[in-house]
């Protein structure tokens, strides 16, 4: 989000709603609007920023249980002889850590080592992995993938055959076991596995964006709208809420999880973004890796931090980072931490200055607002290992 | 003083309420329900002159930060210092306690060129409560 000239944005609203047949919309758009959803632009997609308010619904996925359409996310099927080998060689980490059923975060790079998007990769065996990868970028990377698959691998772009619907918070398990008969005790964090719902197969991870526990349910897009009703339904007694984008950001950015397009770009390295696990410099040669390796030498000259503000305002995107009146970055997320209950942030800044506890002041506004380099998470997970 | 009658509006969405020279302003039901969860009120300094739809504060929410206008020129002469610590009556009360500032109008002509409340809903922001 960035800074918002009020009338500017009022009608930036009513032309969206005017063009709103050229947003796409998920399988869940007339409930989210039934529900009241205040629905905006975000890549592409008239999604929910909120039903009742950021605030609650926040607060409410700490306590109990949100849920998320995330129907939004893209799903590219990489299947055939050699695609373990290939994703090996087109993705950063090391797919060999983790057997099927299991899912690796992954950076897709260009040959530079700059990042093309983050990645959840889902091994549903050495020869078929699902990517789930950024709405905004589903054309771009399936370009980057293919020009790099062997005949004997096919890429197949599911994102319009499937739905998803995020289950986060600490009730999620029980609720889920309850709704659908599912047995989750033995789901691991970044697990799947497959289930039937209502007679039709669904993918069931335990995984999520928002440092809760929780689980994401992967569908056809004709089941998703049953599953929802159920969630939010009968799960209400239970302790369900349905839960927007907005909150969404609030609980990834106190989470500490950076999101592409905001704290990264194709001008980010993974190692500049905190991101230096998830590349497996030992596992062979992969695209990106002697640029990212000549970084890792020299040490990025930038690097992504957390902040905290030490005063009121909140430090949003694009403003100017400066530490004893030297411009040292920016700022590439900020928001108000409902659960912090502070202004959080992430951004840039030089490499020397990435230490926390180092003092900094970031412009708001026209004027200097005092703000320190934090340790991230700003909230701890609470990721079942 | 927490219902919208006899207000008159900005077209940005700022209210004000006339009592004599002093003019007080607050953002309208439809403005607050925009910017939604307010979590900081940026407020003027009292004594600060200021012109008739120049941007006197800023409202910040969880999405994002909201320049207000000044529907009326002249010095502001009192701040709701309440909202430093309950910045949220922006929202649930934007006719009363949610109120921004005061000013001692300079040009009390300057009103006509507001809009009443019923011109204001005609636009399609309704007031509401």
């Amino acid at each position: 989000m960035v800074l918002t000239r009020f009338p500017d944005d009022f009608e930036a609203r009513m032309a969206l709603l005017q063009e709103a047949h050229s947003l796409q919309k998920t399988p869940l758009y007339d409930r989210h609007v039934a529900l009241g959803g205040k629905m905006v632009d975000f890549a592409g997609w008239l999604m929910p920023v909120y039903y009742t308010g950021i605030i609650a619904e926040h607060l409410w996925t700490r306590k109990s249980c949100g849920v998320f359409d995330v129907s939004h996310l893209g799903e590219i099927q990489v299947k055939g002889p050699g695609a373990l080998d290939f994703l090996q060689y087109r993705l950063t980490n090391d797919l060999n850590k983790i057997n099927d059923g299991q899912i690796l975060y992954n950076l897709l790079c260009d040959e530079g080592g700059f990042a093309l998007d983050d990645v959840l990769a889902y091994r549903s065996g050495a020869e078929d992995f699902y990517l789930i990868v950024n709405a905004a970028n589903i054309g771009r990377d399936y370009e980057a993938l293919s020009r790099y698959a062997p005949a004997s691998v096919s890429l197949v772009d599911r994102s319009d055959s499937t739905a998803c619907v995020a289950i986060q918070g600490p009730r999620s398990e029980g609720i889920l076991e309850r709704l659908f008969g599912f047995r989750l005790e033995g789901l691991r964090y970044y697990h799947f596995g497959k289930e039937t719902l209502a007679g039709r197969p669904v993918w069931i991870s335990r995984s999520g964006y928002t440092g809760e526990d929780g689980f994401e349910i992967f569908s056809e897009p004709a089941a998703v709208g049953q599953i929802w009703d159920k969630l939010i339904g009968e799960g209400r007694s239970l302790g369900t809420l349905p839960a927007g984008l907005g909150a969404r950001n609030t609980l990834r950015l106190e989470a500490g999880n950076a999101l592409y397009g905001s704290d990264m770009d194709r001008a980010t390295t993974p190692l500049e973004a905190g991101l230096g696990w998830a590349v497996s410099f030992d596992k062979g040669r992969f695209v990106g890796r002697d640029g990212l390796l000549k970084q890792k030498e020299h040490g990025p000259r930038r690097r992504l931090v957390g902040f905290k503000m030490l005063d009121k305002p909140i430090a949003r995107e694009g403003y100017p980072i400066f530490k004893a009146g030297r411009k040292i970055g920016v700022v590439t997320s900020g928001s108000y931490g409902p659960s912090a209950g502070y202004n959080i942030g992430l951004g840039f800044v030089e490499a020397q200055s990435a230490v926390r506890g180092t003092g900094i002041e970031i412009e708001v506004h026209g004027r200097s607002v005092r703000a320190e380099i934090a340790k991230l998470p700003f909230v701890p997970s609470q990721h079942k290992k | 003083m927490s219902d919208s009658t006899g207000l008159r509006y900005l077209e940005t969405h700022e209210w004000v309420r006339l009592e004599g020279k002093i003019a007080t302003v607050g953002i309208s039901d439809h403005a607050q329900k925009e910017i939604s969860d307010v979590v900081f009120v940026e407020l003027p300094k009292p004594d600060r002159t200021v012109k008739q739809k120049e941007s006197v504060l800023v409202i910040e929410s969880v999405k994002a930060a909201f320049d207000i206008y000044a529907p009326m020129s002249g010095k502001v002469i009192r701040v709701n210092e309440t909202l430093k610590t309950k910045p949220d009556l922006v929202n649930r009360s934007p006719y009363g306690e949610g109120w921004l500032f005061q000013v001692e109008c300079s040009d009390l002509k300057e009103a006509e060129a507001l809009m009443d409340e019923s011109r204001y809903k005609s636009l399609g922001h309704a007031a509401g409560h």
